[in-house]
């Protein structure tokens, strides 16, 4: 069972067509079996065959991305058999669903994918990126969904951990989780209590901050002046590795991903939800607006940055650190104390600050702001900024902490609506607090369910809460009438 | 490019089964949203229990097919109370958040591992429909003239899911047109007003829910019937998305909205689709690969979904002076 | 204005004594010790009301006082935190809106709630009790319910004849003005044939040559046998035609009477030339809950 989480998982492949593409297909004609293989790169040079009986129907070898693709005579029944010599050592073929498809049909037009799935031939080798995610669908099919967050489970819980080290472990990654869906969920949170509008494209603002930052730091120009910063200041005492560190691309790039997600979020308010606002947009429509927002943003980013999962080229592989019971990458840790570090910061921002003031008034009450003479235009522009850097930041955090993938930022909305509506609507701390209680409840379940179905119940979490106490632990009872 | 390849391609796709199981779905989404003001995203939900619906009875569990349509149906009706009687009583955007939310805990559910041995998990079902196509009682052959020929089965497919849209329309506008539709569509302009009437609000939603959910179901049972495999990832929440547009398209709150919207809908994804590949092919637009039409697809529907909401928002057929008195 | 209308020379209060919580001599709704807070705020707590059959009476009080609250909680719009009521001694609490509804109590609103994209015909049609059609199953059956339609039909446009409604039947109630949608909704809640109306600020944003012709109409509906519990601001208006005021200070009951007594109690001017003004800082926030009504 632990050898499928953590191996099996890790490379999963499938290419399902999105839905609608189901119709096209048949009118292109010409019958196909395809398919990708894919390690957290892809896997070249594996022989593919397809037989029909026993008459071989032709063959393929999967290419530089892992895709392969057979054309067929007809429909009908086919045989699918991967080769097994033709697997580097590295590899192995899993158990499930094996080697063979022993009776593939194929309708008349269909182009048809079959799934073949690698393994780790040593699973110790799996060690050294243990919460490098898994690596499933492309193409749109949202496989992903759930075994993106499967990998997460993982971290040091090694196959014959006790219940009570899991127990740690899982804690910890909840913990880890919980954090960075209360960042990106205070944005959709603060949002939601200064406009009433339920932002759906936010999930994509985050996929936009994590593939921000790896544009940035991916470019050579930050790369060269970490090395030349390193370079001069190397002997300099404190202020070479401090700056050394500050330059590294990863960190800038984070940096840049923050700042263009502020601007992302500005932007959106100024030029798309004031003006609806002005024209007094029913909220329903401007609900509907924000789902339309939200696939143009998503599909963008898709063709702009692909469909693969991708992973920030730095901090990547690092060795387990030991603090007691507790095993934990540098990176996550780090990850942890700075999402502490910004709750706290937006907290007090909040709290004592005259803008942090003035948001928390419009937020509870809009028309009685405007009339104590709060300029609720300006607040709401500055909400939406704050919530953009914060989303962005998210992203960035869930991308380091797992995969920089285009459908990351769709999968914890779902998470942020839960945290959102468990703490209730529109109250910024009851984000924070929905947040962390999510992510525990998402990584503990693991301890007794499968881990498919860990989002599963943080969902289901949230429903019971709609049923229980629909304003949420932090939120007011609602005046009707 | 050649004109009328593409022309004719798009007509097939307009009037082919796809189109309809879309019509048949946005129907449903139509008695959600455009007669009684739910904000139902998660159609795709009941699409996927009704389409499993029929594939876990026939191919998991031996049933004949048609006990299969009426399990998938009652999936349909199971999820609408999962999904109402937590939110109905709450305002419209609980619902909104908790419908995608369902549909794709549903998703995940269905392709769970631990259920592998019943819906097949990620790789789904297949050969659950051989029945269907023994009722065929076209003759084998092409049907149609020219460009426009559909294969028999083609054409039964077509057939049934199209009859199914029409029946589905008179009963739609049976509904509408009775005492029961004027309280379904007084909830959609005011419920409080309607429950200060001595009106059970709840209840009145909840049937709502029910019968849109069940046209949900029964496009998700034809779609896999015309595909004759399942799985769960063709279930995404674009699909909903897909309908919504469908719907604002047609018009919101009109019998035919949601026929004629699935019908020009997929005319035009078809022509965007097939110039796409073709500039593709002759390396007139090289920055998109042809694997990412798809993307590209979803993209301009969602636009299609922004301009239609903020400009049309009565759609082709809807009346433009009734939808702006609903404007606040 | 009012001298015309208050020729309500009988006393229907007569040997009433005018003091908070008075017992009357046949009570159609009793409340007591109904309580409702918002976030530590208490909006309503009244320890004992008494609503006297076949008269008008006004519910009055300084913004934010708890009126509509009040209002809300005693209709089933709103749930109390604690407390009982009965409404021709069935108890209610508990009752969602519609089952109160049902019992007789029907209510309007401050912000007028037509039903924009449906006809005034629809609005009427709509409010008729007891439809076979307006089930699912029944719905089909459209011979089964033809008659009934017509019958209600009939009914609605005496009811319309009566609100000066009926050229404007064929029209989306949307296009009608603010004045007809009030007496719209006033015909509508007559449909559902209450013995007891409940009127939130009935002349709120309705144009004084309306006001007029909304008061006859309240004081018919009282003519004919109706018990009318109204919201009001205008103090004029209420002094002109109500039997019996009651005055909601901060959620209490600190007052109630005939007009007469009203106009010289001590209490209710202190609360509405004292809390009213002074405290005018905190004045719209206690009242939002009824401008959003």
């Amino acid at each position: 069972m632990r050898r499928r989480l953590v191996t099996v998982l890790l490379a999963v492949v499938t290419a399902i067509l999105v839905t609608p593409a189901v119709a096209v297909a048949d009118t292109q004609g010409g019958e196909t079996l395809n398919g990708q293989i894919r390690k957290p790169e892809t896997v070249a040079g594996i022989d593919i065959t397809v037989f029909q009986g026993d008459e071989e129907i032709g063959t393929a070898t999967t290419d530089s991305e892992g895709r392969w693709e057979v054309a067929l005579p007809g429909p009908g029944n086919y045989r699918v058999v991967l080769d097994e010599e033709s697997v580097p050592d590295e590899f192995v073929v899993a158990d499930q669903p094996g080697a063979e498809h022993a009776d593939v049909n194929v309708r008349p037009g269909q182009q048809r994918t079959v799934i073949f799935v690698l393994a780790y031939a040593d699973e110790a080798s799996t060690e050294p990126s243990p919460s490098q995610s898994s690596d499933d669908a492309d193409d749109g099919a949202g496989a992903a969904a759930s075994d993106t967050e499967d990998g997460l489970a993982a971290p040091g819980v090694s196959s014959n951990a006790s219940f009570g080290t899991k127990a740690i472990q899982l804690t910890v990654a909840g913990l880890l989780y919980g954090l960075i869906i209360a960042i990106s969920a205070v944005g959709l949170s603060l949002i939601f209590g200064t406009t009433k509008l339920t932002n759906f494209a936010h999930g994509d603002m985050v996929t936009f901050g994590a593939l921000m930052a790896l544009l940035v730091s991916g470019m050579t120009l930050f790369a060269g002046l970490h090395t030349a910063v390193t370079n001069l200041l190397a002997d300099v005492w404190l202020l070479g590795p401090v700056l050394g560190f500050v330059t590294r691309p990863m960190v800038l790039g984070t940096v840049v991903a923050v700042l263009l997600g502020a601007a992302l979020g500005a932007f959106l308010e100024r030029f798309i939800w004031r003006p609806l606002r002005k024209r007094n947009v029913a909220l329903i429509q401007m609900f509907i607006v924000s789902i339309g927002l939200a696939m143009v943003l998503r599909h963008v980013l898709m063709v702009a940055f692909g469909s693969n999962r991708m992973s920030y080229p730095d901090f990547q592989l690092q060795a387990m650190l030991r603090l007691g019971p507790i095993a934990i990458t540098p990176r996550d840790l780090v990850l942890m104390i700075l999402s502490v570090l910004v709750l706290v910061g937006v907290a007090a921002l909040l709290q004592f600050t005259r803008v942090g003031k003035a948001m928390r008034a419009v937020s509870d009450n809009r028309d009685l702001a405007e009339s104590s003479g709060i300029n609720v235009d300006r607040v709401t522009l500055y909400v939406w900024t704050l919530g953009g850097a914060l989303t962005a930041l998210g992203g960035v955090f869930y991308g380091l902490n797992q995969i920089v993938h285009w459908q990351m930022g769709f999968h914890l909305l779902l998470l942020m609506f839960a945290a959102v509506i468990l703490g209730g609507l529109g109250t910024a701390y009851g984000a924070m607090v929905g947040g962390l209680i999510i992510g525990l409840v998402a990584q503990l379940s693991t301890l007794w369910f499968p881990s498919q179905l860990m989002n599963a119940w943080a969902l289901g979490l949230m429903i019971i809460m709609l049923l229980v106490r629909p304003q949420g632990i932090l939120g007011r009872r609602e005046r009707v009438g | 490019m050649d004109i009328l390849q593409v022309l004719a391609d798009a007509t097939r796709s307009a009037i082919g089964p796809v189109a309809a199981v879309y019509a048949l779905a946005a129907i449903g989404l139509n008695m959600h949203f455009g007669y009684t003001g739910l904000l139902n995203f998660g159609q795709v939900g009941f699409m996927l229990v009704g389409g499993y619906g029929v594939a876990v009875s026939v191919s998991t569990f031996g049933l004949p097919l048609g006990v299969g349509f009426l399990i998938g149906i009652a999936s349909a009706v199971a999820l609408a109370l999962v999904l109402g009687l937590p939110t109905l009583r709450l305002r419209a955007d609980y619902l909104a958040i908790t419908t995608i939310a369902v549909a794709e805990v549903a998703r995940l559910i269905y392709r769970a591992e631990f259920l592998r041995d019943i819906t097949g998990g990620v790789y789904g079902l297949q050969s659950f429909s051989t029945a269907f196509y023994q009722w065929n009682p076209f003759p084998s052959g092409t049907y149609g003239f020219g460009w426009l020929s559909f294969s028999a089965r083609d054409l039964w497919v077509m057939t049934v899911t199209w009859g199914l849209v029409l029946v589905g329309s008179a009963v739609m506008w049976l509904l509408i047109h009775s005492p029961w539709g004027r309280v379904i569509k007084g909830i959609r302009e005011d419920e409080d007003a309607v429950r200060s009437l001595g009106k059970n609000v709840f209840v009145y939603k909840m049937q709502s829910l029910i019968i849109g959910g069940v046209f949900g179901a029964l496009a998700g049972a034809m779609l896999v019937v015309n595909q004759q495999t399942i799985t769960p990832d063709q279930f995404m929440p674009q699909v909903t998305f897909y309908l919504w547009a469908i719907l604002l398209l047609g018009g919101a709150g009109r019998t035919l909205g949601p026929v004629l919207g699935s019908v020009v809908m997929w005319f035009l994804l078809s022509v965007t689709d097939s110039v796409l590949r073709q500039l593709i092919a002759t390396d007139v637009i090289t920055f998109i690969a042809s694997s990412e039409i798809g993307g590209v697809r979803h993209a301009l529907v969602g636009v299609a979904l922004l301009v239609l909401i903020i400009f049309r928002p009565q759609g082709l057929i809807g009346n433009r002076k009734e939808m702006l008195i609903n404007v606040k | 204005m009012s001298s015309d209308v208050n020729g309500a020379t009988v006393d229907r209060m007569a040997g009433v004594d005018p003091l908070p919580g008075v017992a009357k001599p046949d009570p159609i709704l009793v409340v007591d010790g109904v309580r409702r807070s918002f976030g530590g705020l208490t909006a309503v707590d009244v320890e004992h009301l008494e609503v006297q059959r076949g008269t008008i009476t006004a519910l009055i009080g300084p913004n934010g006082a708890g009126k509509s609250t009040l209002f809300n909680l005693l209709t089933g719009f709103d749930r109390v935190d604690s407390g009982t009521w009965t409404f021709q001694g069935k108890q209610l609490n508990g009752l969602g809106g519609h089952r109160i509804a049902r019992e007789g109590m029907v209510r309007t609103f401050q912000l007028t709630k037509a039903l924009t994209r449906l006809t005034v015909m629809e609005n009427m049609l709509l409010a008729a009790p007891g439809q076979t059609g307006e089930r699912i199953l029944g719905s089909f059956l459209r011979p089964q319910w033809r008659k009934q339609e017509e019958a209600n039909r009939a009914r609605a446009e005496q009811l319309l004849e009566r609100f000066k409604l009926l050229a404007k039947k064929d029209e989306m109630a949307g296009s009608l003005s603010g004045g007809q949608r009030k007496l719209l909704e006033m015909a509508r809640a007559l449909m559902v044939n209450p013995t007891m109306i409940m009127l939130d600020e009935p002349m709120a944003g309705v144009n004084p040559a309306l006001v007029q012709s909304l008061l006859e109409h309240i004081t018919a509906l009282r003519d004919e046998g109706m018990t009318v519990l109204f919201v009001e601001h205008d103090m004029d208006v209420i002094m002109g035609i109500s039997d019996w005021i009651v005055v909601l200070s901060e959620g209490k009951v600190i007052a109630e009477g005939r007009p007469s007594d009203i106009r010289a109690d001590q209490r209710v001017i202190d609360a509405y030339l004292g809390s009213g003004y002074e405290e005018s800082g905190r004045e719209p926030q206690t009242d939002t809950g009824e401008s959003h009504e």
